[in-house]
């Protein structure tokens, strides 16, 4: 037994190459070419999947791509639409959504309750009580979605390429491929692409008998491929449309962005199903679909059949069904005023029964439900929309062609912004205002003629062209005359429902009735309360009667319904066509392998790899800190500062720069000394500070922290393009490799390897000096961020590593040991030095922090001087303080973010803690509340655990009394 | 992906642009109340229209003006500040011979 007929003209079969494959266990032969669905077809295997609702059988609708009951799997591969996946040698596939095979669904008793589950029943039935939904939900889980995913799926990445071209066709049919040669004459390079493996669109299928479409096709093909101009991609779909005419283009290989200076949308339309009871057995499937099967893969797609038509189309598909060798029944036709154009009058001819004014009632499935036996026809009041049952009779076949009308493909225009309006013409919507350089034309712009759609795409062509700057005339064309190709509203109303609109999620016409009664009468509303179009098709065969029922209820014209909102992706795309490779840049320090070898941990800062510690054997992250700043306290330690951002400002008005870019004084600073630098926004709030360090009159040399460096660069750069001051900011962090050492052995170590006077008096802290070290030219900074004994070198970045190493060995007698960027915060914090971002949040001000030294309010201007002047005028509300825990404090650690607490009220929280080993306390900065900010204050803080633990008010640094002297030390 | 035209180095992927905020001039600040002064710093406005507002072409370090409708997401046109500056600077003098 078999559906295949002889050789078909354009047939996309390779009758040479026979493929094996079983289904459900049982063995098939199909040929190389065939889909899975077509393949079974031809073996007149019928029920191919199960609905995902009820459970039903169903077999083809479409091969469009939404056959999404079709969904099988080969064990690897999870959701396989059986009527686009090419079949292949040995492939092994079993439906998705059964319990036990199609044919012995064990879920398929849920159909026979589906009166008790009607929409909306999970949202309303376990609600309540709450304490039952874990049980339910563990069910309504395994009810839900479709197939089961394999997690040792392999990691496929596929590529991501990039393209461009003048004009992008999306769709391959013959307004496309006219639209395309039409632009490449003129000049344009052009790109076409086509979802189906072979381009030609409904010219492949449609044919009503008419060989001529063939040839017609081959020399349009002719033309295309072999213009030098134009790229045909087939098997290849446009996934949505993005700003300026991004449009990825989704492969089996993966996705090529093409980038487009236009677009022409010639998409064509979906095939809309009519809605009558049992329109989902196997066997009723859409006009459509059964030419593709017959012209495709030259499949029959039944022996008797009954075509049911609420357009011209059907009476196509009944002579392409008769010349494929199916003996057709009779045609039924909704309408009955029409007369069914040229193609009625060949049937007739040929002696088909064609009944006007009725409908299909019900199919009639066979016993076992695989399949249809019969149609109950009846006469159908087209303007009521009702059928009057009275007189129904009942005719055998064993297969319903169905057409109804179309809805356009249009997600793309959609999705460029483009005004739809409803043409009743074409019972359609259809473009009235398209974005600039996107054209629709053809099916999706409402015109259906062969003839007119042709000359649809030469005008969309020349319109395209003309955005392109070419002078061509308008080409003008008509608008759609005749017979409305879709139909107001195809819908058969049965008092016993099952009447499908969305085959996705089994809805039928009650359901929307329900939905309206329950108040979702909104399509918006109503498409979440149905689930209508949210299945896998995503409501391409079932929105546009969706949206005409709701019109019907609400009796409103459709127009004032509105469509739902189309979104990326046009068809599912594999995840692993979207995920790609990790594209995060980092920066490394020229020091970073050294880092690595002695056994850094290394944290991300910035863009930066920063060196956090280095733990020895058997150590913890806390041993390794506490014991590097104890170096650091005790001898001496360095680490790499590379990552700081370091710009120069050069030139005349380097100064004044500075003076308005940050709030002190810079126009009185000395050669060769260094200033603290605060930066504000202009509300005031604290954004960075850092050390800017004056090397000549029109030289400064500025480091700042290396989190936010490039943003306050960016700063930098937005106010000079503002202020246009002569100067020239450059920015050399990448320049510069920086390394800080620090310690009372620090000086020792590295006048070493220097002839610098490095003594206390002639070298005071803040102060720069050039200079020679280890043979390399350094800047060498005194800064007191981690220690007041501390050097920071500034040097090539190329040379940083042999300084680096100079240094380590000079200091190996002296017990030197890196530190990382973990400890220099326990440092900078036992020095009492706060930071922005960590010690102040996008609200704190430097009154708060008691920054009021580092501002200079008496100069013409700086960032944030005019909202600090309204500050300054208002009471504090917290102050940033520096406080301890009782000494030998054992009890519940407080962490960063813990509130203060006082009585009932948040007073403040901790900013920063950490126990330091070497002041043996617990030391940090909290927010309070002014009243507590004097020395000996007490404070609570609430530690996760709920507990409370006190902490007093210190002055910084925290270890005053263990350390000599330091000023001008 | 949006294309936006840096006034120096050309059309480029939006990917390689910061926004930096709608572009307004502050009032003088010597001479504006306190409430003017906190308007401007606080206060935006958000209905769309025609903004004109500060981008920042990243690979490169540029900063420029765009003016976009933020209804239609649509630049009209891109200039550095300076020139515009210069520009209007030029037709006012002539205006003014």
């Amino acid at each position: 037994m078999s559906f295949r007929i002889p050789k078909q003209a354009r047939e996309w079969l390779n009758r040479d190459k026979k493929i094996n494959f079983t289904f459900e266990g049982e063995t098939f032969t199909g040929f190389e070419g065939d889909t899975i669905s077509s393949a079974l077809w031809a073996a007149e295997q019928k029920v191919l999947g199960r609905s995902f609702k009820y459970h039903r059988p169903r077999g083809v609708l479409s091969l469009a791509n939404h056959d999404i009951n079709v969904m099988l799997t080969d064990g690897t591969d999870t959701n396989m639409r059986g009527d686009i996946v090419e079949l292949k040698e040995g492939m092994s596939l079993n439906a998705v959504n059964t319990i036990g095979g199609v044919k012995k669904d064990k879920n398929s008793y849920i159909d026979s309750i589906s009166p008790l589950l009607p929409v909306g029943f999970y949202y309303k039935a376990f609600h309540t009580p709450r304490r039952l939904f874990p049980f339910w939900e563990n069910i309504i889980r395994k009810a839900a979605g479709l197939g089961v995913v394999n997690f040792n799926y392999p990691r496929i990445l596929k590529r991501k390429q990039h393209a461009h071209c003048d004009l992008l066709v999306i769709g391959a049919g013959p307004t496309g491929l006219t639209a395309a040669y039409e632009a490449a004459q003129a000049g344009l390079e052009v790109t076409i692409i086509d979802e189906n493996r072979h381009a030609g669109g409904s010219l492949g299928y449609n044919r009503a008998g008419d060989k001529a479409s063939v040839e017609y096709l081959d020399d349009l093909l002719n033309k295309v491929v072999r213009h030098p101009k134009i790229t045909l991609r087939t098997d290849a779909y446009a996934a949505g449309y993005y700003p300026d005419h991004l449009i990825p283009v989704v492969e089996a290989g993966g996705i090529t962005k093409f980038r487009a200076k236009a677009v022409i949308v010639a998409s064509g339309a979906f095939e809309q199903p009519p809605v009558f009871r049992y329109n989902d057995l196997p066997g009723v499937m859409l006009g459509s679909a059964a030419q593709r099967l017959i012209y495709r893969y030259s499949v029959k797609p039944f022996n008797n059949g009954i075509v049911v038509t609420a357009n011209d189309y059907g009476y196509r598909v009944a002579i392409d069904l008769l010349d494929a060798g199916t003996k057709v029944v009779a045609v039924v036709d909704l309408r009955s005023g029409s007369n069914g154009g040229l193609h009625a009058a060949e049937l007739y001819r040929r002696g088909i029964k064609i009944y006007p004014g009725h409908c299909v009632y019900e199919a009639l499935a066979t016993s076992d439900k695989s399949s249809v036996r019969g149609a109950v026809i009846c006469a159908y009041d087209d303007k009521e929309n009702i059928a009057l049952a009275a007189n129904k009779f009942t005719l055998e076949c064993d297969g319903i062609a169905m057409s109804a009308g179309w809805a356009p493909a249009a997600a793309l225009l959609y999705q460029a912004g483009t005004g739809m309006q409803f043409d009743y013409g074409v019972q359609q919507f259809v473009p009235n205002r398209l974005p600039e350089g996107v054209f629709a034309a053809g099916k999706v712009n409402g015109i259906y003629d062969l003839d007119q759609r042709m000359r649809d795409g030469i005008r969309a062509a020349s319109d395209a062209l003309r955005h392109l700057g070419h002078s061509v005339a308008p080409y003008a064309i008509e608008k759609h005359n005749g017979p409305s190709p879709s139909h107001a509203y195809p819908m058969v109303p049965h008092a016993k429902g099952k009447n499908f609109v969305d085959f996705d999620e089994d809805i039928q016409i009650k359901d929307f009735e329900n939905a309206a009664k329950e108040g979702f009468d909104n399509i918006e509303l109503m498409k979440r309360f149905t689930t209508v179009g949210m299945g896998p098709s995503q409501g391409k065969h079932s929105n546009m009667n969706a949206i005409r029922i709701l019109a019907k209820i609400r009796s409103l014209p459709v127009e004032k319904i509105g469509t739902t909102t189309s979104r990326p992706f046009f068809h599912p795309t594999p995840i692993g066509h979207l995920g790609g490779r990790g594209f995060h840049p980092h920066r490394l320090t020229a020091i970073h392998d050294w880092h690595q070898a002695h056994g850094a941990v290394f944290t991300d800062i910035g863009a930066w790899k920063r060196a956090a510690y280095y733990p020895a054997a058997n150590h913890s992250k806390e041993d390794a800190i506490q014991a590097e700043a104890m170096a650091v306290r005790k001898s001496a330690g360095i680490i790499d500062a590379s990552s700081f951002g370091k710009i120069e400002i050069y030139g005349p008005d380097a100064a004044e720069f500075l003076e308005r870019f940050f709030t002190g004084s810079y126009i009185s600073q000395k050669v060769g000394s260094c200033r603290y630098v605060l930066l504000l926004d202009e509300s005031g709030v604290v954004v960075d500070d850092g050390i800017a360090s004056r090397l000549a009159t029109d030289l400064f040399y500025l480091s700042i922290g290396t989190s936010n460096a490039a943003a306050v660069y960016r700063e930098m750069q937005r106010s000079q393009q503002e202020w246009q001051l002569n100067i020239a900011l450059v920015n050399v962090t990448g320049a510069y490799g920086a390394m800080n050492i620090a310690g009372p052995s620090a000086r020792e170590i590295l006048a070493s390897l220097t002839d610098l006077d490095l003594s206390y008096e002639s070298f005071p802290i803040s102060h720069i000096q050039e200079a020679v070290v280890a043979g390399v030219e350094a800047r060498v900074i005194r800064v007191a961020f981690v220690s007041d004994m501390a050097y920071e070198l500034h040097v090539p970045m190329a040379q940083s590593q042999h300084v680096w190493n100079a240094l380590i060995e000079a200091g190996k007698k002296h017990g030197l040991r890196p530190f990382g960027s973990d400890t220099q915060r326990l440092l900078r914090l036992e020095m009492g030095h706060h930071m922005p971002g960590i010690d102040t949040d996008g609200l704190t001000n430097p009154f708060e922090i008691g920054a009021e030294w580092a501002i200079k309010m008496d100069k013409p201007y700086f960032i944030g001087q005019r909202s600090l002047s309204i500050l300054a005028k208002r009471p504090l509300r917290k102050q940033l303080v520096p406080f301890v825990l009782a000494s030998n404090f054992n009890a519940d650690m407080p962490m960063e973010c813990n509130l203060v607490i006082d009585g009932n009220e948040i007073a403040g929280r901790v900013t920063s803690i950490s126990y330091s080993k070497f002041i043996d306390r617990c030391i940090g900065f909290a927010f309070v509340t002014p009243a507590k900010k004097a020395v000996g204050s007490e404070f609570q803080i609430r530690t996760d655990s709920g507990s409370l633990v006190t902490a007093t008010v210190v002055e910084t640094p925290f270890f005053k009394n263990q350390i000599k002297s330091q000023k001008g030390a | 992906m949006k294309l936006l035209t840096c006034p120096v180095n050309g059309t480029r992927p939006l990917s390689e642009f910061i926004f930096g905020g709608e572009y307004r001039q502050a009032p003088e600040q010597n001479s504006c109340t306190d409430a003017e002064w906190a308007a401007y710093v606080h206060n935006r406005h958000g209905a769309p229209g025609d903004k004109k507002e500060w981008w920042y072409h990243s690979p490169s370090g540029t900063w420029f003006i765009a003016e976009r409708n933020t209804l239609t997401d649509k630049v009209s046109s891109t200039y550095l500040l300076s020139q515009k500056n210069l520009n209007e600077e030029k037709a006012a003098q002539e205006a003014g011979k």
